[in-house]
């Protein structure tokens, strides 16, 4: 291709017949109409072109070019392929505007709840938020009981049961994740990586209700014969399903990140006499902890978020309680449950869209800070290497 | 330097390596080093072996149950009997619909960020961190703004101008899901859509564009069609999250049973997805209806694995082409 463009531009410039006397602008202004192209040629600066420049100057001995350099008058591209470019302008701002909505119709559906007499009646925000003296209880509890004579509406059973599940799920998902991609980058060969690779994105490519069907059919079972659990769907086992479900994550950006560490610095350490653990646990990891956070951060934010495999698997008791071997109730998994049961408005109705804000909110910083540690990393395992 | 030093050069080098690897060969350090090895080998057995559980269980229990008669029939004697017919049309209905709102404005966008946009404007940053952030929404939220938008919003509207307030849009329906699902399966049309547009070697655009192309000609003529591999994996892709998520269609239109196919946007639809929630967390009598969910999962299994892998073969395929290593 450019061999091609160069013989092209030699020629042109330095061969082609220069005896351009008496040619007037008018007679060579059809050339360009000439081609076949049917909706006209592209507009092009106004300058006159280069070649004609250098023809003038090499030939300024014997030829006499005419006053004005002829231009190559181009039509305007059709109106409709300025139409379409419009389009294309205004659909690439989807991806903004849906986020905007996202944002906007969850929290109008939720606003109700700081304004709303009929809805404030039922519960207030200080009510969700702090524990309350409810009748029957002995001291002030934070209770969700959201469809009993007294709604109960106190949020920290479900941020609790969130935090167990996805503190379970991390547990498991970073160790596993980023050994996996340790291996991966650093010991196994190109035809290995060629295998795992899409091997772990079948696993990321499993539908989440697939895994919570999983967790609920089988893991279930096996984790209360083997640790002898008291309740059979808990934190514990909806955590470590979850973790299924975030390694992917975890593990495709850890391995990009290690693998993008500069050969130099390995050759540096390597120069320097350290070990090959010495300079995968020192050099290597460091180096791509940007990348590695990034990747625990996006995983998070699946934990964090995820529906249909806690709402199957965690037993979805709203109790508060530290153990992981008692049922939890997250965010989510409240959300997925109780929507479809409740008035459309009503009090219950406003409180799990707050909650879907929130959530929604949460995974936003999350996946934000997760984000920007990618690019981070980019830029500067970009400049090092 | 001196220049008897520089001539005994090569031999201090050798032995500065010899004993650089022989201090390297402690005990310790093999001891470590095997064990880094081993220790991250195992994490990855662990992983693969997660995903050949899951799929030997799968294929063991729901196999059998699999047949003709399972994948045509619809569903009898409260869920214990029959197939999954109906949910497997509702599902394609769904997804056809899906494709058709979603990856247009998908591909639109990655044109736009690839070919259009100057990559420091404010505006493409915007594009990028939403496309980035729409990807980690969780599902239900999507559900939510599927309820609060399409349905309460949307839906309520439409039916208020146009069917004098009777509930025909307001209310969960096909298309709803449908354009909730495309919402949601955006980010991944774009980024697989980008990925295949910066495989286009740049001398075709400037040949385009010397040819006298205009811009938007070089872009639909010659650009998007070599990079159209990229985009039908992304559609894939798209296809195998939209049929195999659940929490979007849980409030904006999948229903439990449904006696006929939907016919209308505006009708109700079954998906084996929701299927599959519904019948194991809320099916009375669990160990009839054990033989069909299982045989329910490994179909939505073997699809969303058989479009995975589709995806994989159709992206090696381009990268090879363009020369990216894989």
């Amino acid at each position: 291709m450019s061999h091609l463009r160069h013989v092209f531009v030699n020629d042109e410039c330095f061969h082609a017949p220069v005896s351009i006397e008496g040619v007037t602008p008018a007679d060579r202004r059809p050339k360009p109409a000439q081609t076949p192209r049917a909706n006209g040629t592209r507009a092009a600066d106004s300058s006159p072109p280069p070649v004609l420049e250098r023809r003038k100057r090499r030939s300024s001995g014997r030829v006499t070019l005419p006053p004005a350099p002829p231009r190559l008058k181009l039509s305007k591209a059709p109106f409709w392929h300025r139409a379409a470019e419009w389009l294309l302008h205004a659909l690439a701002i989807s991806a903004v505007v849906a986020i905007a909505l996202i944002l906007i119709f969850t929290a109008k559906e939720a606003a109700p709840i700081l304004y709303s007499k009929v809805v404030r009646e039922e519960v207030t925000l200080a009510k969700m938020w702090w524990p309350q003296l409810w009748p029957g209880y002995d001291e002030a509890a934070s209770v969700w009981q959201p469809v009993s004579d007294i709604p109960k509406f106190g949020v920290w059973p479900l941020i609790l049961g969130t935090l167990k599940v996805t503190l379970v799920s991390m547990a498991v998902s970073v160790p596993l994740g980023v050994g996996a991609a340790v291996y991966v980058s650093q010991y196994a060969g190109p035809r290995t990586r060629e295998i795992v690779k899409p091997v772990v994105e079948l696993l990321a490519g499993i539908p989440s209700v697939v895994l919570g069907f999983f967790a609920l059919m089988v893991m279930a079972t096996w984790f209360q014969n083997v640790f002898h659990l008291e309740s059979r769907l808990n934190a514990l086992v909806s955590g470590v399903a979850l973790s299924f479900a975030v390694i992917p994550v975890i593990f495709t950006l850890s391995e990009e990140a290690l693998r993008a560490v500069p050969r130099s610095y390995v050759e540096a350490s390597t120069a320097l006499g350290a070990a090959r653990w010495q300079t995968i646990g020192r050099v290597i990891l460091p180096a791509a902890s940007p990348g590695i956070a990034a990747g625990v951060a996006l995983g998070l934010g699946r934990a964090v978020g995820e529906t249909m495999i806690v709402l199957m698997a965690s037993g979805n008791a709203a109790i508060v309680s530290a153990s992981l071997t008692d049922s939890a109730r997250t965010i989510a998994a409240t959300i997925a449950a109780e929507l479809a049961e409740v008035v459309f408005g009503g009090a219950h109705y406003t409180v799990l869209f707050f909650l879907g804000t929130i959530l929604f909110l949460v995974t936003f910083g999350i996946n934000t800070v997760g984000d920007w540690a990618i690019r981070r990393m980019k830029r500067r395992l970009g400049s090092a290497a | 330097m001196t220049a008897s030093s520089e001539a005994s050069a090569p031999p201090a080098i050798d032995r500065a390596a010899i004993a650089l690897q022989a201090a390297r060969r402690t005990r310790r350090n093999m001891f470590a080093d095997g064990a880094v090895a081993v220790a991250s080998g195992a994490t990855l057995l662990i992983v693969l072996a997660i995903l050949a559980i899951i799929l030997f269980d799968v294929v063991r229990n729901g196999a059998s149950h699999l047949s003709w008669a399972f994948l045509s029939q619809a569903p009898r004697d409260g869920m214990t009997a029959g197939g999954i017919f109906p949910a497997i049309v509702g599902m394609v209905e769904m997804v056809i619909l899906m494709t058709l709102a979603g990856v247009p404005i998908g591909v639109a966008t990655a044109i736009y960020l690839h070919e259009y946009a100057s990559p420091v404007s404010p505006l493409t940053r915007a594009i990028r961190i939403a496309v980035a952030n729409l990807a980690g929404v969780p599902s239900i939220v999507f559900g939510l703004f599927g309820l609060g938008f399409f349905i309460q919003f949307l839906g309520a509207g439409i039916d208020k101008t146009f069917f004098h307030g009777d509930k025909v849009f307001g209310q969960p329906a096909l298309i709803w899901a449908a354009l909730t699902m495309a919402v949601l399966t955006l980010p991944v049309v774009i980024v697989a859509t980008e990925e295949a547009l910066r495989a286009v070697p740049r001398e075709l655009r400037e040949a385009s564009l010397a040819l006298g192309a205009t811009k938007f000609q070089t872009v639909f003529n010659v650009v998007v069609p070599q990079a159209s591999s990229g985009i039908l994996t992304g559609t894939i892709l798209a296809v195998s999250r939209g049929a195999g998520e659940v929490a979007p269609i849980l409030f904006t239109g999948a229903a439990y049973f449904l006696p006929l196919l939907p016919r209308h946007l505006s009708s109700q639809f079954m998906s084996p997805s929701y299927h599959v929630y519904v019948l194991s967390t809320q099916s009375p009598d669990v160990d009839a209806t054990k033989p069909i969910l299982y045989a329910t999962v490994l179909v939505l299994l073997a699809l969303t694995f058989t479009l995975n892998i589709a995806a994989v073969i159709v992206r090696a395929r381009m990268r090879r082409r363009a020369g990216v290593p894989v």
